[in-house]
């Protein structure tokens, strides 16, 4: 949606998600090769934030590219 | 909806210590996050001049926007956490508040109701009720919505806090005052556009971080079948994941209700009364941009709540079945060190979320306590202003006020709003009864309110008079019932239906039987008054309002294939989880 506003709601959930995503995919990147053995938790050694931080850098990439205000519009 | 399950927390809460502790990463995140929402209305106050932009989000919201803000306005943390906690305690039961609690409802919202609420462009529930009814209606209406609001937003708050001080270990005077003053200056920047744009980024931050535990969750347990089996393991007397095969008794399922409380309390009238009256969420769908998306938010709204269950009920099952050792709340107070039923969604989320995925998911419950709250308070602030304030300035100064003092009287409410909930909060600090008092005034008016809107909306012969008094009735008979209850415990028989009935089915009874008052009032009363002629009832009353063409439009983008669809996917999902 963007109607009056020049940027659009999604837009802004797809930076955020971008930016959310790298800082979890690299924090859980790091984890793995460096374990700081901080906390246990279950399955851990599926390294679930790596592939989830992926999963929001993707989901963010794609909104804040359809999204981008400085998108040129079809007349 | 509201429940009792808060007070139960809090006093829970009261005497547990911290269960997880965030690391610089996940207090980034949620640094992040309130950077975000404050940019947000920092934004978009640029974009709110007028009071149709302040109130109602300019009337310019698609229908995914309208209907995701829809939807995230209910879902609050205490939602979240309270239905997890029901789901370990009651099992799969706890579902029927997310399919036949609220589906057909808002199905019924989006396809007959919905066309009326925004044809005659009013700003709120009890501005129908003034089109339709007169003051007398609407002001009852406004008044009890008004208190109720910012008293029920107050007692959030309050649960809220007490959760992230054992969560997290936060001082509870930090987790109110950051989170409700974020609220209230987002909210007064930008209004209700505002409260809207954030609770779309809010919901997306609470599937994402709610996700995580039905996903490692089902890994852990080897799938739908695999969690079954650990469920009739650890539970071999109990049946938790089966819908509507033990509702035919009263003592036949651990919530004590019956099918027909179900069906008939929850899924005729409280539900119906909750989504289709309440101005909290029904002021979302009101700012969409036309007829056909206000039509098709709520529809799009009841397919993303029939999945809520998957992050809501799924982890409180999961807990079942990986976690069996949770007790209730008086037991976890007795043995030391152990955990109370009420707290298994972080206890899930700290089973298996790392650096940065504990800090989204405690971000998704503080963005569900935001959304519910900036709900609380944008509605607050239309109602107040239109229908208190504005009719009083009338009499008073006998003229219209200039759109611009609306708006600064909207800010202003808002303002107040958020300190009337953070002086509420500290009440109920001080006097926890308080809790209990104000959820169930807030349950008295749901019911009668939904009897006297629909029948304003498909019968031209409800009165004046009859709006009033069948409101009034059903209000009084609402609480009647309830300090019968009160006084005299045996009375449960007589308005349950059973001596076993639990708090629960008590509600669903109580809801039903003060709208079946508020009906039967309305409709002695209506053929005792006279009625408004038809000309005065175009556009409030079906039959006297000719309902605009959707044109010349594929059929897959008709809300009533869509509400077809979804129907038939609720239909489905109740046979085979029976």
């Amino acid at each position: 949606m963007v109607g009056r506003h020049k940027i659009s709601i999604w837009f802004i959930i797809g930076s955020l998600l971008l930016i959310y995503g790298v800082i979890i995919f690299s924090s859980n990147l790091y984890e793995w090769f460096f374990p700081s053995q901080t906390r246990t938790i279950v399955l851990g050694e599926l390294h679930f934030g790596v592939w989830w931080g992926a999963l929001l850098i993707i989901i963010g990439l794609i909104y804040f590219i359809v999204f981008r205000p400085w998108k040129k519009s079809v007349a | 909806m509201p429940g009792n399950f808060h007070t139960h927390l809090v006093l829970l809460f009261a005497s547990s210590s911290s269960i997880m502790s965030l690391g610089w990463v996940d207090s980034l995140l949620i640094i992040i996050y309130f950077l975000s929402v404050l940019g947000i209305g920092y934004y978009l106050l640029r974009f709110t001049k007028t009071g149709d932009d302040f109130f109602m989000a300019g009337r310019e919201m698609t229908a995914w926007i309208a209907g995701l803000s829809f939807v995230a306005a209910n879902l609050g943390s205490l939602e979240l956490m309270g239905w997890a906690a029901s789901a370990y305690q009651y099992g799969i039961l706890a579902t029927h508040w997310y399919w036949i609690g609220a589906i057909p409802a808002m199905l019924f919202l989006g396809i007959v109701m919905m066309p009326f609420y925004y044809i005659c462009k009013t700003h709120s529930v009890p501005g129908y009720l003034k089109l339709r009814y007169g003051e007398g209606a609407s002001q009852l209406s406004a008044v009890s919505f008004g208190f109720m609001t910012v008293f029920m937003s107050g007692i959030n708050m309050y649960s809220m806090a007490i959760v992230m001080k054992v969560v997290l270990g936060w001082d509870i005077n930090f987790s109110i005052w950051v989170s409700s003053l974020t609220v209230m200056v987002y909210v007064v920047l930008g209004g209700l556009l505002s409260a809207i744009f954030n609770e779309v980024l809010q919901f997306m931050l609470i599937w994402l971080g709610a996700l995580i535990v039905p996903i490692v969750g089902m890994i852990e347990t080897g799938g739908w079948s695999g969690m079954v089996a650990r469920i009739h393991q650890n539970f071999p007397a109990g049946d938790y994941t089966h819908l509507w095969s033990t509702m035919g008794s009263f003592q036949d399922n651990p919530m004590g209700i019956h099918w027909t409380g179900i069906v008939f309390g929850l899924g005729m009238i409280i539900s119906f009364a909750y989504w289709t009256t309440d101005f909290l969420v029904v002021q979302r769908v009101l700012s969409a941009r036309d007829l056909r998306s206000a039509k098709l938010a709520p529809i799009i709204g009841a397919g993303f709540k029939m999945f809520v269950p998957l992050i809501v009920i799924l982890p409180g099952l999961l807990g079942l079945a990986v976690l069996p050792g949770l007790v209730g709340e008086n037991e976890a107070k007795l043995i030391p060190g152990a955990h109370s039923y009420n707290e298994v969604l972080p206890l899930m989320l700290a089973r298996y979320a790392g650096p940065g995925l504990l800090g989204l998911g405690v971000t998704a419950l503080i963005a569900g306590f935001m959304s519910g709250m900036a709900g609380n308070v944008s509605a607050f602030a239309t109602v107040w202003t239109y229908d208190i304030y504005k009719p009083i300035h009338l009499k008073l100064a006998k003229s219209e006020g200039t759109d611009a003092h609306y708006v600064k009287i909207g800010r202003w409410c808002t303002v107040i709003g958020v300190f009337v909930s953070i002086g509420t909060a500290y009440l109920v600090q001080q006097f926890a009864s308080i809790m209990d008092y104000v959820q169930a005034l807030f349950s008295f008016f749901i019911a009668p309110l939904f009897g006297t809107v629909i029948l304003g909306m498909l019968w031209k012969r409800a009165t004046k008079a009859a709006g009033f008094w069948g409101l009034f009735a059903g209000i009084g008979s609402s609480i009647a019932m309830w300090a019968w209850v009160k006084l005299d415990h045996s009375a449960l028989k007589y308005i349950a239906l059973s001596p076993y009935a639990k708090d629960m089915a008590e509600n669903m009874y109580r809801g039903l039987w003060s709208w079946m008052i508020c009906v039967i009032v309305t409709v002695v009363v209506s053929y005792m008054t006279k009625p408004k002629p038809e000309s005065e009832l175009v556009g409030l009353v079906r039959g006297c309002t000719e309902i605009p063409s959707e044109g010349d439009i594929p059929f897959y983008k008709r809300p009533i294939v869509w509400a077809t669809v979804i129907f038939i996917v609720f239909v489905a999902l109740n046979i085979i989880f029976w």
